[in-house]
């Protein structure tokens, strides 16, 4: 990102809480991107979908991967999880940790 | 619906004062100015707008679209049911008008590809850098017999939302309607917008009619034999709706071939007339006028695009995303309109950037509601591949069967959280 314009900082930083509470470091990545219809603007939480923003990213690499093995009973995150590569969770769960 | 009204005014006020110098138009062109322009405001073009604005801050973004309020169409079945009013279901564009997207409500009456122009009805002309295209679908009239303009007032689709009318005017009629009437559904053959929607609608009304008017029947007389979630709709109609649905297929004379408004009936293929009190008429589709006009449809009547960043196939700095696409195996659906728009910005913008479209993994979850406390869904998780688009293998699918009223009455909150979550990533 080009940040040279002072304005362009002051947007950028703005922008990053427009999401409503989680700010993160930069775009989901576009695997998180699916995460977003359900788990809140940035993964803030949203009804009874779970936050995922701020959690330790092990944590969250454990849960998926118990989802996809079926270790861990789910309505949908079985199906889910099945769908992301290793590096697509690790990525995932790296983006969701690093937002405070 | 969850809202923070205190803090997304303050940010709105701050946006606004520091992003208009940014949006008026720009002398110079440099890269960090490339000027976005999106046609459409529905679950495509809002999520590309709004995800453009948010992740590429030095993007200048515009938006045409006609409406001032988008009413969606995901929900509108639970108003059909009953369960849900019209506002809860319509969206205004402050908050993307907050973030620094220019919004103009008109229509795009022409693109011109290779001037990189948008001609707009209200007489305006646009240029853009890059185009992302979402403007869903247009109904086919003529191409059921019997089925035009005038018909769709005796026979809503309630397929295209627009202001909401249609889906008001059915639910009207399903008001008006005598215990003991029948509610007829006509059922288009694939690719439509949607797979698992006529059968969603089929059980709202069932809802409505069980409880308000329990003598009635709907008659769902369907072009294909086989359709999305099917064991999932079927188990639940039989547990809550007793034998009040009757679905038939085209192998048992279920397609349409004709309606015929001032007698209200439909006419099968083969010659059966079904006289219906009322009747819901879900139509062929092709891509939006728009994209028929412009040439960027194939003859199918849909677009063709790169799986990877969705540049057209006849134009490549033109975006196609959402309905008006080819998208299959994927299905036309609000969440692959949603992701595939993110993908396609991406992409424009790392074209811009003279660099390849970055890695794609699209993801859909359709959830139906059969009853009030009985939701069920599908998950589906693609990438673009050789020729296409292709489902990652051993992945996804629909709830499991059975009578397991736990799974079914959770999935029913999820659907909501859905709802409410997808509606605030594209409306901010
Ligand atoms: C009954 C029903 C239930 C559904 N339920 C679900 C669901 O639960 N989950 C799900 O994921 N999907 C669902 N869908 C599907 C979903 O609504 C569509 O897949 C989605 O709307 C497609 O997005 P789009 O951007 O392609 O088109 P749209 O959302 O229709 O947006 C297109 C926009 O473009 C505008 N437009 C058109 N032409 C022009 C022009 N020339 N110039 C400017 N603007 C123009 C239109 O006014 C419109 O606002 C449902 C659909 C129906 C009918
Ligand atoms: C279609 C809606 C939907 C989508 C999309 C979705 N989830 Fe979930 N998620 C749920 C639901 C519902 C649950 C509760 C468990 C269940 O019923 O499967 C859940 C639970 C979770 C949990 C456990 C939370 C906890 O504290 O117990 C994690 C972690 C999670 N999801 C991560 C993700 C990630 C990462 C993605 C994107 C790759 C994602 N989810 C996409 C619906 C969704």
């Amino acid at each position: 990102m080009h940040l040279s314009h002072p304005l362009g900082a002051a947007l950028l930083a703005t922008s990053l809480f427009a999401a409503g509470g989680a700010v993160a470091a930069g775009p989901a990545p576009l695997a998180a991107q699916g995460c977003l219809g359900c788990h809140g603007p940035n993964g803030a939480g949203i009804g009874s979908g779970a936050r995922l923003a701020g959690r330790e990213a092990a944590e969250l690499e454990s849960i998926m991967r118990a989802y996809r093995a079926d270790q861990r009973q789910g309505t949908i995150m079985n199906r889910i999880a099945r769908g992301y590569t290793e590096q697509d969770i690790a990525a995932i769960a790296a983006y969701f940790a690093a937002i405070r | 619906m969850t809202h923070a009204p205190t803090r997304r005014a303050a940010l709105g006020a701050t946006l606004g004062l520091i992003a208009s110098p940014l949006a008026a138009p720009a002398l110079s062109r440099a890269q960090g100015q490339a000027r976005l322009l999106v046609i459409g405001g529905g679950f495509g073009g809002a999520s590309a707008a709004r995800f453009a604005r948010t992740s590429y801050p030095e993007l200048q973004v515009t938006l045409v679209e006609p409406l001032t309020r988008f009413v969606t169409c995901p929900y509108g079945n639970l108003l059909l049911g009953g369960t849900r009013q019209i506002g809860d279901i319509t969206h205004a564009y402050d908050g993307l008008r907050a973030a620094g997207i220019r919004i103009l409500h008109d229509w795009a009456e022409g693109i011109d590809a290779g001037a990189k122009r948008v001609r707009l009805r209200g007489g305006e002309t646009l240029s853009y850098d890059k185009l992302i295209l979402s403007p869903g679908i247009a109904i086919r009239f003529g191409a059921l017999p019997g089925y035009d303009e005038a018909a769709a007032e005796v026979f809503p689709h309630a397929w295209v939302p627009g202001d909401g009318s249609q889906t008001l005017l059915l639910r009207r009629q399903l008001e008006a309607m005598p215990d003991g009437g029948v509610v007829g559904f006509s059922i288009p053959p694939n690719p439509f917008r949607c797979p698992p929607g006529p059968y969603e609608r089929i059980s709202m009304v069932a809802a409505y009619l069980r409880r308000h008017k329990p003598r009635s029947k709907i008659l769902a007389l369907d072009a294909k034999d086989a359709f999305s979630k099917q064991g999932l709709f079927q188990d639940g109609w039989k547990a809550l709706y007793g034998d009040m649905v009757e679905w038939v297929p085209a192998s048992r004379d279920g397609k349409v071939a004709r309606v015929d408004p001032a007698a209200k009936v439909f006419e099968t293929e083969f010659g059966e007339r079904h006289r219906l009190d009322v009747g819901n008429v879900i139509p062929p589709q092709s891509a939006a006028r728009i994209v028929l006009g412009s040439g960027l449809a194939a003859q199918t009547g849909w677009a063709e695009v790169d799986p990877r960043s969705f540049a057209s196939k006849a134009a490549p700095d033109i975006h196609i995303v959402g309905d008006a696409m080819n998208g299959a195996p994927m299905p036309k659906s609000g969440y692959i309109a949603n992701n595939t728009a993110k993908q396609a910005v991406a992409s424009a913008v790392a074209a811009l950037r003279g660099e390849a479209p970055p890695e794609a993994v699209y993801f859909n979850t359709c959830y139906s509601h059969v009853g009030e406390d009985y939701g069920i869904s599908i998950v589906g998780i693609f990438r673009p591949g050789a020729g296409g688009f292709v489902e990652v293998p051993n992945s996804g699918g629909v709830s499991p069967r059975g009578d397991l009223p736990e799974q079914r009455r959770l999935e029913a909150i999820h659907a909501d959280t859905w709802y409410a979550s997808i509606t605030r990533d594209m409306f901010g």
